[in-house]
């Protein structure tokens, strides 16, 4: 036999090489990636990497930008009380909203998995609608109105509680527990279709063998079975809800005005969008959004974490 | 003792009345929270102007009336730019956004779920991470970025972000991960077809509902969009940023007002009734398995 018919082993050549040989082989692969990837390159990629640098400059959109070290980051910490506000606020609305809406997309879902089809179909379209529904959370504006007209409102006066009218949303009492309530009329979103996708997935021989098996009634169901068979939407879902629970600035600008009553809901969203929009300081506002988005990660990879580890 | 009873399963589970009872007084606590106000705009937007002014505030209208639609398409003709253009915006955005997103998150899925090649788990990790935070994080420096390609106040600005949305390459990759065999792939292979053909003609026919939810999750969120700030042209303004011009004119509107959320809320959820069951089976292979 010939030394050139022999067949080349994956240890006859070096990992570079190796690699190299596969990228050729699937040319077509990078080929059909590509269209996607440069666009997701280009809006997604790469304004993160942007904002990381611009983050150290005091760029303004005017002048040529200067290196300002960690200078933005320091001042957001240490002289800008108002981000200190914002920080707590968004904490505060994304551990209400994100554990909230994720436990209730998953209740919900869980309870309607076992009506007939065309009921849940029903169902599923009236818990899922209000988060499709465009600006349709501008009701709650109506509902909360600062005047009589306003159900809340008149219902309270009819009931001897109040004289005169609460204008909710300019109260710094009441605009970050009402928000959190309209974002959450508004969050039972993609996770909650996963959930009961998911629901509908697990194997019901499953089921039939637990209850062979002993399983009791639903709950032991639903802490031996189901739970079990639902990790990766269980995931996906958490991510999709934390994720949603960071971005509700624009139901609390839509609401409350911008900036809300004695900053009482402005969260990082708006501190950002703040120094972006209105006042051009786009190194102040990139440093902003970095921490935003390491936030955002964070709080990500912590959850996901904590349920891969129950999983286990 | 727990009652016995079948539903969908063959073997009886068992389902205690109480659970069943307590499960439904809170579903229906529930739903009424997430149902009363959407019916609410409803009601809102057939009320003629002195019902929407009564005081104690009723929830039902008393004599329906269509007058705060009317209202709404005549103020719409006063409009300098005509409407029609407004329209056309949404519409023509939605579909090159939509369909290019379509075409080429789809390939970029077929290739990251069927053929193994060296990086293609990087970038599906890349992708995946980028689920993991909101596009807000990233408006400054895309604008930036859109100004140093002149796409700022062209339809651009508004297209070809959505051809890169994250969501629909995400779903159609797992999607294609468990519905596509890959047995079914390699003969097409073996038959002398090229990858191109193989996406095109085997793997896109086994993936409607995905590609349905695609154009849904799409057009759900073009539909939706509102002022950008990547456009400034009063021609070139969204459907949806007209409509919530002309009615943001006070107490004299605020019929005309009811009557647009009514009208922006019914398309997406028709567009979701009828497209429901295959969202739901695409959302079957969405779990994150890593």
């Amino acid at each position: 036999m010939s030394k050139e018919l022999k067949a080349v082993r994956r240890t006859d050549i070096t990992r570079r090489q190796w690699i190299w040989k596969e990228m050729k082989k699937n040319k077509v692969a990078y080929v059909m990636v590509a269209p996607y990837m440069i666009v997701f390159t280009l809006f997604t990629v790469l304004p993160v990497v942007l904002s990381a640098v611009i983050s150290f400059t005091d760029f303004n959109m005017l002048q040529w930008p200067h290196f300002v070290g960690v200078s933005n980051y320091i001042s957001l910490f240490f002289d800008d009380d108002i981000f200190l506000i914002a920080v707590k606020n968004t904490f505060i609305f994304a551990a209400i909203v994100g554990p909230a809406s994720y436990l209730l997309s998953f209740l919900v879902a869980w309870f309607i998995n076992e009506l007939p089809p065309k009921v849940r179909a029903l169902v599923t379209l009236i818990f899922y609608a209000p988060s499709i529904s465009g600006q349709v959370y501008l009701i709650w504006a109506t509902l909360f109105s600062s005047d009589a007209y306003g159900w809340a409102n008149a219902m309270l006066i009819e009931l001897g509680v109040i004289v005169k009218p609460i204008a909710f949303f300019q109260n710094a009492k009441y605009v970050m527990p009402l928000c959190i309530i309209v974002a959450l009329w508004t969050s039972l979103g993609t996770a909650f279709l996963s959930f009961i996708a998911g629901l509908q997935g697990v194997d019901k021989s499953l089921y039939e063998a637990g209850a062979v098996d002993g399983v009791k009634n639903r709950w032991q169901e639903l802490y031996y079975i189901t739970l079990p068979s639902m990790g990766p939407q269980l995931m996906f879902g958490a991510i999709m809800s934390i994720t949603g629970s960071f971005g509700f600035g624009g139901i609390v600008t839509a609401l409350c005005g911008f900036p809300s009553v004695d900053y009482a809901a402005h969260t990082i969203v708006h501190h950002l969008e703040d120094y972006a929009n209105q006042r051009y300081e786009i190194g102040y506002s990139s440093a902003i959004a970095v921490i935003l988005f390491l936030i955002m990660i964070g709080a990500n990879m912590l959850v996901k974490n904590i349920i891969a580890k129950l999983g286990r | 003792m727990a009652k016995m009873r079948t539903r969908n399963h063959r073997v009886v589970l068992s389902r205690s009345a109480g659970g069943d009872a307590g499960i439904t007084v809170i579903m229906v606590i529930l739903g009424a929270f997430m149902f009363l106000p959407m019916l609410y705009t409803l009601m809102q937007s057939l009320k003629p102007l002195d019902e929407l002014w009564m005081y104690p505030p009723r929830f039902f209208v008393l004599k329906p009336t269509f007058r705060n639609f009317k209202d709404l398409f005549s103020l719409m003709n006063t409009s300098w730019v005509p409407f029609s253009r407004y329209i056309f915006n949404t519409v023509f955005t939605t579909i090159a956004g939509t369909f290019g997103h379509l075409l080429i998150a789809s390939m970029c899925a077929y290739a990251l779920a069927k053929i193994k090649f060296p990086g293609g788990r990087f970038m599906f990790k890349t992708i995946q991470t980028s689920l993991m935070f909101h596009a807000t994080v990233t408006t400054v420096t895309s604008f930036i970025l859109m100004s140093a390609f002149k796409m700022i106040d062209t339809y651009w600005a508004i297209i070809i972000p959505a051809w890169g949305s994250t969501l629909g390459l995400y779903l159609m990759k797992q999607f294609m991960d468990t519905n596509v065999a890959d047995a079914i792939l390699e003969s097409a292979r073996l038959d002398g077809a090229n990858e191109f053909r193989t996406f095109w003609t085997i793997a896109m026919p086994m993936v409607k509902p995905a590609w349905l939810t695609l154009i849904i999750y799409s057009f759900q969120g073009l539909w939706n969009a509102g002022a950008s700030i990547y456009i400034y042209s009063e021609q070139l303004k969204s459907f949806n940023y007209a409509i919530g011009q002309i009615t943001a004119g006070g107490i004299r509107r605020a019929g005309a007002s009811a009557a647009s959320t009514v009208l922006m809320m019914a398309v997406p959820i028709i567009v979701f009734v009828i497209s429901q069951s295959n969202i739901i089976e695409t959302m079957g292979s969405s779990g994150m398995k890593d």
